[in-house]
């Protein structure tokens, strides 16, 4: 029997066709390689999603610095995404950062049944006295959706009685079917009530926003580092380590990089209908795709003096890393990896992977949709159900003072003939035949699938981390880093390197079997022939 | 670092900022792992069970399964009903767990869903069991939710057949494994047949075996559960996350129950040997009576340190008081106390220790939060802090030594392999205190007061 479906031989027909759809073999199937994915996952599958207020303000809202999050429900919503997800960020002179900080309403009993909209206005007004915010961010968790509290109306009340920004996400938890819906509510609020506000003046003509970018372990400052290097300049990155002053400027870049793009295609998307900006997939993980991304850019503005200090920079960047390449290709080389995170690093990683000679042979997405497998061109063919219908599609308009265009449209129309700009063609494209991609990948699919693989490494969540630990494969963390990084373009490439390495042949590994199990109990001779 | 947080107080009705407490719901499924071959349930949206579940891996670092009936916007208007239906069917089909802890969330309780009825209408296969226990998010606190699933596995399972086992009934409450292995070692050193409800000691604390179990070794049986009934009496440690458990089963099967104080440090320690005595009416060995004197002596030696000193504890309402004991027993002020976790009680019992031990000046305050302990700090200071993870910001902020202890601690590894209850884990909580003081103490000496010897 084939490896899928032995392990698919275990579920009753309803899960079996169910999740026969959403795992691929690829390159061996008919049907192209297509996939099922962001529907729902069936009660009691022991799924590591999670939810719409995960996605919205744990994802995408988070990371801003200066924005007051009061999280409107119990406390258990705003207490889990306290300080968990690693987007840092630095409190410049004059700026706010918020992100040691918790806030919550706490909703008791009394408030579920009574209302909480007094009990977050006078949050508010208590957020006023003690921290005296710009801007305030409300997240709602379930049940303020089910209680029917106008989070809208005390947003608006709250920035007329203060003068401040105040903007409401309803990112109830029971939306949508995993975090992907939380993030298409923050990209929304943030387009519809933040982008487009900010008149800062931009000083070069190479300005570019760096979206979906959460600085999770600083890569979103090594990134940077690296685009300012060869004379970009970051109007806005989106989210990770930014403020909102940089998120209200965005519409003044000349090109949106779309780092993850399944957390922020939408307001790519929007950004270049409203504004004229066009967006390009770039993916800063790994030195070729580094490479191949800076490259791209430069393209894009199409400077020959910009091109020549982009290989001067790659040039450099290449050649102080190059004995620590070497040196842990040599320690990596053969091994294999399986990969399954949310929605584009198990693409972003096989491309890291490969430059230390490392195999991808299982690779899954949490909470993709069928394009950051199969690419953008599936975009028509994809069928909208009930949990999607339910998540506000926003129609945006060009601006008619703000829209400005870079690049002359035959230009552009160049470029996305080229699949340069607004293009993404997918995981599964640079996946090798043979290969499973297996999308909201359960658990008893992980142990089933780590058991018949075998891979040298499984790179996952910290849910899934210690199951595969347990059974002796080394795990690493892709969502948190496992506390290390960054781990983006050059230097990041070796800090990864680094710790698989380490992760691999850390000596622990040879005492996992106790001496006495290996060894014969009893050592003798029987009939003149040695037993064991 | 929390640079925003000013001393002046400042009384707050909305705003609850950098709580000391999580919701209810992750409680219940902490309890649940400490059931062998137990699939807690999360009855809810997916997010609650994955946060849960995240919460829980990075205090323990290891594998915590459970499962969520997955609502969507749908099953949130119509009702979770067939969700949990779904549920129950693929966890059996696929996981084949003994049983089903399932617990609410505040989703499902504000719908309204009916759970006793939901699973009254279920086919559960032979020998296999579906329970459930009510954790509203709006309610309590993680401990809350905890006692809550104990006392629900209580009220379903335990019967009394009339013929007593000879056994005495442990709850432990909200503690790590490492620290319910110490009770039982104590229980087994004083010959005592006892079953521990919940035990998570060989679920959250498993070995590497190169083997992943999904059920692992640890946790009470089923049966236990069941014959709990039959017990003699019961021991429950503390009033928030045990004495519903201890009650239930009274009330259920008529078992007394003696509710004791967490046993951090000597006296309280003495008070569970004491109780075990009065179970099994024969001395208390030896082995105890050398641990006993061993941290009395270390006590001894510790206190030109450890005398005066100031701390300020906050976490879980048992725990807090258990810790604040010792700490007056060590000859230390426990400044301020303070839990997330609503209750009267906490703020009445640490009254009640001041008063004991004759310390004036000290604060106690439940359903509070860290900013504010954080406030009462700037105002006057302290000389130690402890507690979870999450006090860590405000140590660095006021450069106040820190012991880890509690739940969660996410940024520290063994701590739940060792315990802090028991004499030997007064040992080694007398250890990360003084330790802690004195690597103050060398750290802020001047040159020529840097001492070899202390």
């Amino acid at each position: 029997m084939k490896t899928i479906e032995r392990v698919l031989d275990k579920y009753d027909s309803k899960v079996y066709k169910n999740r026969k759809a959403h795992i691929v073999e690829v390159g061996n199937n008919d049907n192209n390689n297509e996939i099922a994915a962001n529907t729902r996952t069936i009660p009691g599958i022991i799924t590591q999603r999670g939810c719409c207020y995960a996605g919205c303000k744990g994802v995408v809202l988070g990371p801003i610095k200066d924005a007051f999050i009061i999280t409107h429900g119990p406390i258990g919503c705003a207490f889990y995404t306290w300080g968990t997800r690693r987007h840092k960020a630095r409190k410049g002179e004059g700026e706010d950062n918020y992100l040691q900080y918790c806030f919550s309403t706490d909703l008791q009993e009394a408030d579920i049944v009574f209302g909480g909209e007094k009990k977050l206005k006078q949050a508010i007004s208590e957020a006023m006295d003690l921290f005296k915010p710009h801007t305030i961010f409300i997240c709602s968790t379930c049940p303020v959706g089910l209680i029917g509290d106008d989070i809208h109306a005390v947003a608006k009340w709250a920035e007329k009685e203060y003068g401040i920004k105040c903007v409401a996400f309803s990112c109830e938890g029971y939306k949508g079917v995993s975090q992907s819906a939380g993030h298409h509510i923050a990209n929304n609020q943030l387009l519809r009530y933040v982008v487009g506000e900010g008149d800062r003046e931009i000083k070069t003509k190479y300005a570019i926003n760096l979206l979906g970018e959460y600085n999770i372990g600083g890569d979103g400052w090594e990134t940077e580092r690296l685009l300012k290097r060869i004379g970009y300049e970051v109007v806005a990155t989106f989210t990770g380590g930014s403020k909102m002053d940089q998120i209200k400027n965005a519409h003044k870049a000349n090109l949106s990089l779309v780092q993850c793009h399944r957390s922020i295609n939408y307001i790519a998307e929007m950004i270049e209908t409203k504004f004229g900006i066009p967006w390009m997939k770039v993916n800063f993980i790994g030195v070729e795709a580094t490479i191949k991304s800076l490259r791209d850019i430069a393209r894009y503005f199409g400077d020959p003096e910009l091109m020549e200090r982009t290989e001067e920079v790659i040039a450099d960047e290449l050649a102080q890393i190059a004995d620590q390449m070497e040196y842990y290709r040599g320690k990596l080389k053969g091994k294999t990896a399986a990969i399954y995170v949310g929605g584009s690093r198990s693409h972003h990683y096989q491309d890291l992977l490969r430059d230390l000679g490392v195999r991808t042979i299982l690779a899954g997405y949490e909470f993709a949709h069928r394009e950051d497998y199969e690419g953008r061109e599936v975009l028509p063919f994809i069928k909208m159900d009930a949990d999607n219908k339910n998540i506000e599609s926003l129609i945006v308009e060009p601006d008619p003072e703000k829209y400005h265009l870079f690049l002359s449209e035959e230009d552009l129309k160049r470029l996305r003939e080229e699949k340069l700009i607004d293009y993404y063609g997918g995981m599964v494209k640079d996946m090798e035949n043979g290969t499973y991609m297996v999308d909201d990948l359960n658990h008893y699919e992980t142990e089933e699938l780590l058991k018949a693989l075998k891979p040298d490494i499984f790179f996952s969540g910290i849910k899934d981390k210690f199951v595969a630990q347990k059974a002796g494969i080394l795990s690493r963390q892709l969502h948190s880093y496992d506390y290390s990084g960054p781990y983006s373009c050059f230097r990041g490439t070796v800090n990864f390197a680094r710790d698989i390495t380490m992760g691999i042949y850390a000596p622990a590994w040879n005492y996992v079997k106790a001496p006495w199990k290996m060894a014969p109990i009893l050592v003798g001779s029987l009939g003149g022939e040695k037993a064991c | 670092m929390l640079d925003y947080t000013k001393k002046e107080t400042y009384e707050r009705s909305g705003l609850r900022v950098n709580p000391a407490k999580t919701c209810q719901p992750v409680g219940a499924m902490y309890a649940a792992l400490g059931v062998h071959a137990c699939m807690p349930h999360s009855h809810g949206s997916q997010g609650c069970c994955a946060f849960h579940r995240m919460f829980l891996t990075r205090h323990f670092k290891d594998p915590v399964m459970a499962a969520s009936s997955s609502f969507t916007e749908g099953s949130s208007v119509f009702g979770g009903g067939s969700n949990l239906k779904t549920a129950v069917k693929n966890i059996f089909n696929i996981y084949d767990p003994e049983i089903i802890a399932v617990h609410t969330t505040c989703l499902s309780e504000t719908i309204g869903d009916d759970l006793n009825a939901l699973i009254q209408g279920m086919e559960i296969p032979d020998g296999k069991y579906v329970v459930h226990t009510n954790t509203p998010s709006y309610k309590g606190s993680h401990i809350t939710g905890f006692s809550n699933m104990v006392a629900s596995l209580i009220q379903y399972l335990s019967v009394k057949s009339g013929k007593s086992n000879g056994r005495l009934a442990i709850f432990p409450g909200f503690v790590n494994p490492g620290d319910m292995r110490e009770l039982k070692r104590i229980a087994e050193i004083m010959g005592v047949s006892y079953t521990m409800l919940p035990d998570t000691s060989g679920v959250l604390d498993g070995p590497m075996t190169g083997k992943f179990s999904l059920y692992p070794k640890g946790g009470t049986r089923v049966e236990e559960i069941i014959q709990l009934g039959d017990c003699v009496s019961s021991i429950a440690f503390g009033k928030f996350a045990s004495e519903a458990a201890a009650e239930a089963l009274y009330k259920k099967c008529n078992v007394d129950y003696q509710l004791l104080g967490m046993p951090i440090g000597v006296g309280r320690t003495d008070e569970y040997i004491l109780a075990l005595q009065e179970f099994t009416k024969e001395e208390v060995p030896y082995q105890l009576e050398e641990e006993r004197g061993q941290l009395v002596d270390i006590l001894i030696d510790i206190h030109p340190y450890t005398c005066n000193k100031k701390a300020a504890v906050f976490g879980d309402p048992d725990m807090v008081l258990g810790i604040a004991q010792f700490l007056l027993e060590m000859g230390m002020i426990p400044k301020y106390l303070l839990t997330g976790t609503p209750g009267e009680d906490f703020e009445e019992e640490a009254e009640e220790l001041f008063a004991k031990f004759g310390v004036e000046g000290c604060r106690a305050k439940a359903f509070g939060d860290l900013f504010e302990l954080h406030q009462w700090i700037k105002a006057d200071g302290v000389d130690l802090l402890i507690g979870g993870t999450h006090g860590k910001y405000i140590a660095r902020a006021e450069d106040i030594p820190f012991v880890r202890a509690g739940f969660p601690i996410i940024d520290r590894y063994v701590h739940s392999y060792m315990p802090l209850v028991g004499y030997k884990g007064g040992m080694r909580l007398a250890e990360m205190i003084c330790n802690a003081l004195l690597d103050r103490m060398d750290r802020d000496a001047a040159e020529e007061d840097f001492e070899m010897v202390l």
